[in-house]
């Protein structure tokens, strides 16, 4: 197995399109170096992208947050501007794995490595940012939504990679959350995982929202009729009711050992129930 | 498999190895360094045993590439007490009898030192949390608490 540090995104897409066999990214290493040990997978070349600077970085600009594909949980959860415009995507990615992981897991990690349940990705649907992905013939920005198209598959060609994410600029009274249900406080994989990303007017109406839905399906899902039932709300009870009622509909989950189909679709309406409220309540908070 | 010549810092001194690039930085501090306090339990970055901070970060060492460690600065439990002088937290691990088999205890401590690094007055709960990834089966975990608690209690007292 060849190791390959580059300094450039293009060094990398051209050592991964120059490649014949399997070639990796390697960013946090949480997800692949567990399955390299186990010998369940054997790549003929490692591409580790953790030196290369537009990946390491947290920029805040007036067009929003970039975020590089490298950087690290803990690295988001120390930086305190980003915690304050996004909350509900720091602690979905901050729920991954103990301490030791949170040193290394990277969003692009835990997104590509394409797991329905992956606490982060929920609440980065709902945000509405978009990945900046390199290949060969140049940039092109994905929508979160359709990078993951299966368990462990993602729409990324073999010479393409995640760069950063581009988050959309945050506005006034706007705020987001992410909320699982784990049978236990810490140290668990979502059985149920739920993204709320809102804006309220100076009224407390709600202008705009979207809700993603985790661990129901084969990959994270935007539920619109949920976010149809925040948008023009004042986010009352009567509201908060027609989300639960639209992300329990929306569900379409298997049995398995963390739950049957029908606890999830319940929970599912549950948790998105209360996530749409500390969403709420932190777009209150955020005047 | 390609090896790798890595030059990088271990406990403040410099160090060069040539590694595998599939070994884990586990194995390099094990097997080719004769480094064997850090421990491996599960390998697969669920128990901390082999805890071990880079540049600064505390992570799993099995869960890093020794050829990860180019130019960085690793910190293992052989670092930990200054020559004779125990370290606090290995103090009062003793002390409290916070360990019995010991095979989780090195990880431990450098959990604990790195959480005390950045935090010096957790709370017990922010304590049970940040060791949450370092399983031990022998304790129960109070006494490793109370060792952590105590410790920073001493440590926040001596820098008054």
């Amino acid at each position: 197995m060849q190791y390959l540090a580059p300094k450039t995104c293009a060094e990398a897409v051209a050592a991964l399109a120059a490649c014949d066999g399997d070639a990796r990214l390697l960013a946090g290493g949480t997800d692949l170096l567990v399955r390299l040990q186990a010998d369940m997978i054997e790549p003929d070349l490692l591409v580790d992208i953790k030196h290369i600077d537009t990946c390491q970085s947290i920029e805040e600009g007036p067009d929003g947050f970039v975020i590089g594909a490298a950087v690290a949980s803990a690295e988001l959860g120390e930086h305190a501007s980003l915690t304050q415009a996004w909350p509900g995507v720091v602690e979905g990615m901050g729920l991954v794995g103990s301490t030791q992981v949170q040193g290394r897991a990277t969003l692009t990690g835990n997104l590509c490595n394409a797991s329905p349940a992956a606490d982060s990705v929920p609440a980065l649907v709902a945000s509405g940012a978009v990945a900046n992905v390199i290949g060969p013939h140049g940039k092109r920005q994905v929508d979160i939504i359709d990078i993951p198209t299966g368990p462990g598959r993602t729409s990324l060609a073999k010479d393409e990679m995640i760069e950063s994410f581009s988050f959309p600029a945050r506005g006034p009274r706007s705020a987001d959350a992410y909320l699982r249900f784990i049978p236990r406080t810490e140290m668990d994989i979502a059985v149920v995982g739920v993204g709320v990303n809102l804006s309220l007017d100076e009224n407390g109406t709600c202008t705009d929202a979207r809700v993603a839905i985790g661990a129901v399906g084969p990959t994270v899902m935007l539920v619109p009729a949920a976010a149809q039932a925040l948008i023009g709300s004042q986010v009352d009870a009567a509201a908060l009711q027609a989300v639960q009622t639209a992300c329990s509909d929306a569900a379409s989950p298997i049995s398995d050992k963390r739950g049957t189909a029908e606890f999830r679709k319940h929970t599912v309406g549950v948790i998105a129930r209360r996530a749409a409220a500390i969403a709420h309540q932190r777009a209150q908070a955020a005047e | 498999m390609s090896s790798t010549h890595v030059s990088t810092k271990i406990n403040g001194q410099a160090v060069e190895y040539v590694c595998p690039n599939d070994a884990s930085l586990l194995e390099v501090l094990r097997d080719q360094l004769g480094m064997t306090g850090t421990k491996e339990g599960c390998g697969s970055g669920d128990c901390g045993a082999c805890s071990v901070t880079v540049d600064g970060r505390l992570v799993c060492s099995c869960l890093v590439l020794g050829v990860e460690a180019q130019g960085r600065a690793v910190e293992t439990i052989e670092g930990m007490a200054n020559k004779n002088q125990l370290h606090k937290l290995q103090e009062k691990f003793l002390e409290k009898a916070a360990l019995q088999c010991g095979i989780c205890t090195p990880g431990v401590l450098i959990a604990a030192r790195s959480l005390l690094e950045k935090n010096p007055d957790p709370t017990e709960q922010e304590v049970r949390y940040w060791i949450a990834g370092n399983l031990c089966r022998c304790t129960g975990y109070d006494k490793i608490v109370r060792a952590i608690l105590e410790s920073a209690k001493e440590l926040r007292e001596e820098a008054a």
